[in-house]
């Protein structure tokens, strides 16, 4: 009778205010049979653990178009380390300059698009990091 | 501390966990749920339900933010989304429209899709909504799929239904016809500053005059089961409200029309004969689900599949079909 369906959090934190491509995400993993929680523009890095634990997700994607990467990614990866959540695997697309992601991935960030991604490849990203990621207590 | 020592003393991620075991019909979730279910039965049930863009989460929003500052009780919100009958897959937005909710611990919100459930809800709503009510959580409210006119599972399931109509949401024909209304215990006329809104009040009011006052209750298959506790049950008019969500306007008056129907509940033993009919309707499907499959293992898919060939051919209505697999069974 166990039907586990996979919970994708998707989120754009900051002030940007463009969310085409969040949606748009949120549309192809939909339609590839995920569960896509889906909180709107403007979300605080507190507002993102904290739906992510309520939720209890098994992947959350952020979308920052804004260029405040280096300030938030790392905000939110901490509230969820602190909350016990560090395993939950974070993916990022947006504009992201190839300089920064070194960093970003040593902080933990699992897998970062940039534009001209194709859904598909965004769509096995996620169920990858989802079967890479360590079971939960 | 066991899974539900934790999720008693108020620890979040067990029991958002708990929430995830529940909703996949997980067998260790269940067991821990059959632990805290003594725990169950002391918060009040509200259902929100409506036609899809009436504004039920925002609704919803206004309704916890009001909750929380005047009664101090903690609320629990589960929002149900519909999932997609192609993929399964689900776009769960409810919580767009929450952001005020957000930084109050006193405030938990889970999204639900429904996974292929009909009637407004998803299959395990009530089970995650037991696990809210053992965890502590005052107030319950339990938002569903955007609804029309006979999704009314929510009426069994929660104490306090209120159903929300945004104006011209179509004559007093509809009014009077849409079973979802004699689900109500509050009506919303919701957006109430846009035009019609007096038009939609005035087409409820006359559709509630012309109701017989009886409270139906479905039983698992949607089938009209009972109107005897209705009898009983001291008549509640529902009261028709005029809300604008967006700007807060008419959310006291909601606070104050539900409050008035939990005790109105309370003083004619409603609430009691409310519990029952949900845990009641609750036993049965539970019944029929495993009667079947236990009914199922014994006979192999094999004699359904002869039987349905049988009804595929015409040889045999579906009735008869089921009436020779239970004789042949005996």
């Amino acid at each position: 009778m166990t039907t586990t369906k996979l919970r994708i959090l998707i989120a754009k934190p900051g002030l940007d205010g463009h969310d085409r491509g969040a949606k748009v995400i949120a549309r192809a993993l939909r339609d590839a049979g995920i569960e896509v929680i889906y909180t709107g523009l403007r979300q605080t890095p507190e507002m993102i653990a904290e739906a992510a634990l309520q939720e209890d997700v098994d992947a959350i994607g952020l979308s920052i178009l804004s260029g405040a990467h280096m300030a938030l990614v790392p905000r939110v990866l901490e509230l969820l380390k602190g909350q016990g959540q560090a395993g939950v695997p974070l993916l990022l697309g947006g504009i992201i300059p190839d300089e920064d992601i070194p960093e970003l991935k040593r902080q933990g960030v699992t897998a970062i698009f940039g534009p001209g991604t194709t859904t598909d490849a965004v769509v096995a990203a996620f169920k990858q990091a989802v079967a890479d990621a360590p079971p939960r207590s | 501390m066991t899974l539900v020592e934790r999720i008693r003393a108020g620890d979040r991620l067990a029991l958002a966990r708990l929430l995830t075991q529940i909703e996949n019909e997980d067998a260790s979730g269940f067991s821990t749920l059959t632990e805290l279910f003594p725990h169950t039965g002391r918060a009040h049930l509200i259902g929100i339900t409506g036609a899809p863009g009436s504004g039920k989460s925002t609704l919803v929003n206004r309704l916890a933010l009001e909750l929380r500052r005047r009664t101090g009780a903690t609320v629990a919100i589960v929002a149900v989304d519909p999932s997609s009958p192609f993929t399964g897959g689900a776009l769960l937005g409810d919580r767009i429209r929450m952001r005020d909710l957000a930084g109050d611990q006193g405030v938990f919100i889970r999204s639900m899709a429904s996974r292929g459930a009909l009637g407004g809800l998803a299959r395990t709503t009530a089970a995650v909504v037991d696990a809210f009510d053992a965890a502590g959580y005052g107030w319950v409210l339990i938002e569903t799929v955007g609804a029309g006119q006979a999704e009314v599972e929510i009426a069994r399931t929660a104490h306090t239904t209120v159903v929300i109509e945004a104006p011209s949401a179509g004559d007093d024909v509809q009014a009077i016809k849409a079973g979802i209304l004699e689900a109500a215990d509050v009506l919303v006329v919701n957006k109430a500053d846009l035009p019609g809104a007096d038009n939609a009040v005035r087409a409820l009011q006359s559709a509630l005059e012309l109701a017989v006052n009886l409270r139906p209750v479905w039983d698992h298959h949607g089938r009209l089961e009972t109107v005897e506790a209705a009898s009983a049950e001291v008549a509640w008019t529902p009261p028709i409200l005029k809300a604008v969500a967006t700007q807060g306007e008419g959310i006291a008056e909601l606070v104050d029309a539900i409050q008035a129907h939990g005790a109105h509940l309370l003083a004619g033993g409603g609430r009691q004969r409310r519990d029952r009919d949900r845990l009641r309707g609750e036993v049965l499907g539970l019944l029929g689900a495993y009667l079947l499959e236990a009914f199922l293992e014994s006979r192999g898919q094999g004699d359904l599949e002869v039987a349905v060939d049988s009804v595929v051919s015409r040889r045999s209505s579906p009735r008869q079909a089921v009436e020779s697999l239970l004789r042949a069974r005996r």
